[in-house]
């Protein structure tokens, strides 16, 4: 059970949710709701902004200052109100299609700025929202209703994605393990910068069924085998890599961040 | 800023929206609008406002609805092909009520078409570019004056009337350099978005005064707490199935406009007291069109002049009005033929209605629109 401080943090008069259950997206919201708890963030003074899909509808469930935008732009929205209001603690949720396909490029931009924003992604492999179609992380050989003979398209790795782009702090944890996730979750939106935590989740009822894993726990067991710490992943070779995740922190650096250049810039000009 | 300067149709819209009290702008470049990004970028940072140049144009759009979710009156401006990426979040700010202020400087189409030459193409793409029905308010400058004075009024209106407002500008009228002259705007002559009078834990972010329709906004910082959300939703911000909540939502977005039509509309009007021809014009054409009125009266024609200024809502009642009396209308366009759709429209067959399209990326000369007045003579 959620504690109390966590549950203010709901709007439980917009419930039922539309979650599926033992939809992993719950896993990653309380992981979130406990990080701001503990951070004492102020509810009129945070907002999560999100896209569109199963995830994004996250926005909607948590009392804050909550916007719900387009699939794929929840980002540019984001940026915007950082921008407008850099003393407003920001957090963008977000799909692996929202991230990945069609925010692409608001995502490197996010990245490249190096805004303050926290972006937790949930990479269920998959569109849940919409039925089961291939996503740019459906690993290949996967079943999903567009790729009815498997996926032949290679994924993306969000987090090397993030890593290339710019981002602050980067780290990849899964649903089988909520307390890292609220810990990296914690430390992003600590960092001055744009912090990226992919967080592996699943969705049973759209990606698993069709892939060997029906039930929440295939899931969160398949979870458990198949991530390997990045301080133990130094040391394997890569043969032993094939088929596992890497889980930890990947990027933590001090680099300047946007909103803070802007209002500096802002200074040098007003002089 | 100097009183009076000389200016192009871009550099005015910029100096109007700061003087309107837009503080953000986010955008992406395009001929033949970017000198307005680029005037934001120098000026705004002098003003505490902020500028940001986003990835695209899709992007700018998200930047600018964010921004005045936060509290800052925002601008993007754009032509054509960002125009057409800015559809699918322009319909967020409608659903929403989001105030912003977007521009469009037209040059020829479809895609790419022509940066460099003028077109009145997209003033159908204004009204129902996004999908979704919705209220449009859209105004249309003729002069760089008018750039100035129309920007001041449509952050009035989008502040006023709580949604988007589009200024169509055209390449020549972006280009041109005028004499413009800033008259002293006092702050009554400024509108800001109604702010909500109670408490945050009482705040319903989409309960409307049944009196305007017109919900009161709190910016995200203020101390309320809201959700912003692009789909259909109840009073309280939340998404709706229910039968009743979705068209209380849906006729309320329409009546705002519709209910504040007088208000909204302005058009402009020369000799139609004994007009028997009427030249039905705006933009940049609405020049050649009254020089070529002017010309037709001087040679004894009864021609008369009418120039929407907000192309929507559409001066229909005013138009149908005149058609009584009028026996033909010409509506030059720099397009196949678009806004003669809705002039047909207006006055119901009361008089003959005759589109002149130009289409080559040049601007209507008097002559050439003096002819079909002759013509029809
Ligand atoms: C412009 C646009 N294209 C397509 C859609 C349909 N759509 C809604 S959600 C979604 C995918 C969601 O997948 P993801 O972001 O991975 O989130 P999930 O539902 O898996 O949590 C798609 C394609 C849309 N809403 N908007
Ligand atoms: S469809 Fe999948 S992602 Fe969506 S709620 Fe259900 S389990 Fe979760």
């Amino acid at each position: 059970m959620p504690g109390q401080e966590v549950v203010s943090w709901l709007r439980t008069r917009f419930f039922p949710h539309i979650w599926c259950p033992g939809c992993g997206h719950g896993i990653i919201m309380h992981s979130l709701l406990r990080a701001l708890v503990t951070l004492d963030k102020k509810q009129s003074e945070t907002v999560i902004a999100s896209g569109i899909g199963c995830s994004s509808r996250m926005a909607g469930y948590i009392d804050a200052c909550t916007v719900h935008t387009t699939h794929g732009r929840s980002l540019g929205f984001a940026t915007g109100i950082k921008l407008a209001k850099p003393e407003l603690t920001v957090i963008d949720v977000m799909g692996d299609g929202d991230c990945s396909a069609i925010g692409g490029n608001h995502f490197i931009h996010a990245c490249r700025r190096n805004i303050d924003i926290t972006a937790i992604v949930m990479n269920n492999n998959i569109y849940g929202m919409t039925g089961g179609q291939a996503s740019p992380t459906t690993p290949v050989g996967s079943m999903a209703t567009t790729t009815p003979y498997g996926a032949i398209d290679p994924s993306f790795d969000i987090c090397k994605l993030a890593e290339g782009a710019g981002a602050s702090y980067v780290a990849r944890t899964s649903i089988a393990n909520p307390k890292q996730a609220e810990q990296y979750i914690m430390k992003g939106i600590q960092k001055k910068g744009f912090s990226v935590i992919e967080v592996l989740t699943h969705c049973h009822t759209t990606f698993g069924r069709r892939n060997n894993r029906k039930t929440p726990i295939d899931n969160v067991n398949f979870f458990k085998a198949n991530t390997v710490p990045l301080s133990k992943a130094k040391d394997m070779c890569e043969e032993d890599l094939v088929g596992k995740i890497v889980i930890g922190e990947f990027v933590d650096k001090d680099v300047p961040e946007y909103t803070a250049q802007y209002l500096s810039l802002i200074e040098r000009v007003r002089g | 800023m100097p009183e009076v300067a000389f200016w192009q149709g871009n550099e005015a819209i910029a100096y109007g929206a700061l003087a309107a009290g837009c503080r953000f702008f986010g955008g992406y470049p395009i001929t033949p609008s970017s000198e307005i990004a680029e005037i934001m970028a120098e000026e705004l940072p002098k003003v505490n406002g902020r500028f940001i140049q986003m990835e695209d144009e899709i992007a700018g759009m998200a930047a600018v609805i964010g921004a005045s979710i936060a509290g800052l009156k925002s601008l993007t401006a754009t032509s054509g092909p960002g125009f057409s990426l800015k559809q699918e979040n322009l319909g967020l700010a409608y659903m929403a009520e989001i105030p912003v202020v977007l521009v469009d400087v037209m040059r020829g189409g479809p895609s790419t078409g022509l940066p460099t030459k003028i077109a009145q193409q997209d003033v159908m793409q204004a009204r129902w570019g996004t999908h979704g029905d919705h209220g449009t308010i859209c105004y249309s400058p003729a002069s760089v004056q008018e750039c100035y004075d129309i920007t001041v009024k449509a952050f009035n209106a989008a502040e006023r009337y709580r949604q988007p407002v589009l200024i169509l500008s055209d390449e020549v009228l972006g280009h041109m350099r005028e004499k413009v002259v800033m008259k002293k705007l006092d702050p009554t002559q400024l509108v800001n978005r109604k702010r909500p009078n109670v408490v945050p834990e009482k705040f319903i972010p989409y309960l409307a005064d049944p009196k305007d329709d017109l919900p009161c906004m709190a910016s995200f910082g203020d101390g309320y707490r809201w959700h912003v959300t692009g789909l259909t939703h109840n009073d309280w911000g939340f998404p709706t199935n229910n039968p009743e909540e979705i068209e209380k939502k849906m006729k309320r977005l329409m009546r705002k406009i519709d209910r504040f039509r007088d208000d909204i509309v302005e058009y402009e009007t020369a000799f139609t007291d004994d007009a028997e021809i009427l030249v039905l014009a705006y933009g940049s054409v609405a020049r050649s069109s009254l020089s070529a009125v002017n010309e037709a009266r001087s040679r004894g024609i009864k021609a008369g002049f009418f120039r929407p200024v907000t192309l929507w809502p559409f001066p229909d009642k005013e138009v149908e009005k005149l058609a009584r009396k009028i026996k033909t209308i010409i509506v030059p366009e720099l397009n196949c033929g678009q806004m003669v759709l809705e002039v047909e429209r207006a006055v119901h067959g009361r008089s003959k209605v005759v589109a002149q399209s130009l289409v080559d990326g040049e601007l209507f000369k008097p002559d050439q629109i003096f002819k079909v007045i002759e013509e029809v003579a």
